[in-house]
Parts: structure tokens; sequence; C-alpha cells
């Protein structure tokens, strides 16, 4: 990939599986870490897309998410943006404790945060900002600090 | 994403083809539940053709278990492949489900 890749998705989360398919292929392979594309970045990127689609544009068929993913010397940047009114990451609970266990939800950002390198949020909290370096040292569950 | 319902004795066998997704996960939530309120309470789902579950799958996962054993049943995992383990053990939901290597070692003892 030469260059920035921008997508502007509907909110409809079953084109999230294509859009993903189309960025994995454009992006660059990484020869020591293969995982860490195939499963980190993949993954982190299909939960920041549902997570926009359900909680930030809360289903609505109007409303749009936009993805901007640029690979530059090694690092992968993806970019989110839902047009929500954004929400504070750091009321999240963390899913592993016991009491939410059980719980069917709040996985996703964790995964995000486990699974890449950096993962930020805009002041707003509608627009999240996933960095992964192809040829870091961090092992497979080495992401940002939760 | 397809599946396929057997019967092995008193288990069902849900055979999981596919990603299980946000896109698609209720359609698996349906399926079980329909056999939960058949009767049925033993459970195994085989993901031996399955290359992702996403957090949403995993989530109907933790609610189909929580439903089947409230009924006083109980779903078992198998041929997670490396990476669904990853994504097991890192949200720690290893700890939850009995996941065997091959159906047959699910179906053992149930």
């Amino acid at each position: 990939m030469d260059s920035e890749l921008v997508l502007e998705l509907p909110t409809d989360v079953r084109s999230i599986e294509h859009a993903v398919e189309y960025v994995m292929r454009q992006c660059p392979r990484s020869e020591c870490h293969p995982h860490r594309m195939s499963l980190n970045f993949r993954v982190g990127l299909t939960e920041a897309l549902a997570n926009a689609m359900l909680y930030g544009n809360g289903y609505d068929p109007t409303k749009r998410v936009r993805m901007e993913v640029l690979a530059d010397e090694g690092v992968i940047t993806a970019r989110i943006t839902d047009q929500g009114s954004g929400f504070d990451p750091a009321a999240v609970p963390d899913p592993t404790a016991p009491e939410n266990l059980l719980k069917p939800g709040g996985r996703g950002l964790f995964l995000m945060r486990k699974l890449l390198d950096e993962v930020s949020f805009n002041a707003e909290g509608n627009c999240v900002t996933l960095v992964l370096r192809l040829e870091s040292e961090t092992s497979l569950e080495g992401g940002a600090p939760a | 994403m397809s599946f396929q319902v057997s019967k092995s004795g008193e288990v069902t066998v849900v055979e999981v083809e596919g990603q299980l997704i946000v896109g698609n996960r209720q359609e698996l939530k349906q399926k079980v539940l329909e056999q939960l309120e058949n009767g049925d309470r033993k459970f195994v789902i085989d993901f031996s053709n399955t290359g992702y579950i996403d957090s949403s799958g995993l989530g109907v996962l933790v609610s189909l278990s929580k439903k089947i054993r409230e009924q006083g049943g109980e779903l078992r995992l198998s041929r997670l492949n490396e990476d669904l383990r990853t994504l097991f053990e890192l949200t720690k939901l290893d700890t939850l489900f009995k996941i065997a290597d091959t159906k047959e070692q699910a179906l053992e003892g149930f």
C-alpha cells in the first residue's frame, strides 16, 4: 500500500467482513510476525468498525463510518471515525474481571488494547486510532496498556 | 457462515463453517436456543471450519452457555484454531468453557 487508503462505510455490520478483507489485501505482509497482521490487526480493525457502527452510530443506517489506513515504514495506522456523540473509553469495565466474565459484551475494546501497540481516542470519543508495528518485538499478546 | 446441526446420542452437535461475527451471530444463537427449547441440554459447538470469531461472537457463546447452564445443561467447544485459542485465553473465556482438541474428545463423558 503506497498511500493512505480511505473507505466510507454504511452503518451495516454485514459490510465489516468485506471491508476488513479488502484492507488486509492492500496491507504489507510481515515476514517476521505474520500473526501480527492476520490476527492482531485484523481483530483490532474488525472490533473498531463494529464498535463504531453498534455503539457510535447506534445502528443508524443514515450514519457512516470513515476508515483511514496508512502503512509506512513497518507501521500500520488505522483511524476509525463514526458520527456518534462519542463515549468515555475509561468507563468500559474489564471484561476479564470475575464479575464481568459472564456478560456478553465489553470485549471489543479490550481485544483492541491487548492486540495493538497503541490505541487512542480523540477527546470527543468518536474516533479511535490503532497502531501496529509489524516488526515489533512484543509478543502476540503484547498490546497497548489497558 | 453456515452451520450443520446433528445429534450424537443425547448431544446436539453444531458445526460452524465460516466466521462467527457481529453480522451473523444471531443465526447461531437462534438455532441453539430453538434446540434448547425443544429439550436439548447437551451441546458441542465445533469450530473445525471457523477462521475467526469476533467479540460479538464470543459474547453469543457466553450468552448461550449461561442460558444452557440455567436449564441444567452444558455447552462445550471443540477444535478452535490457534488464533481462536489466543482470543479465548486473552479474554479468559478458556476458564468458562470446556474446550476440546477434537469433537470426539468433547463428546467423551458427556
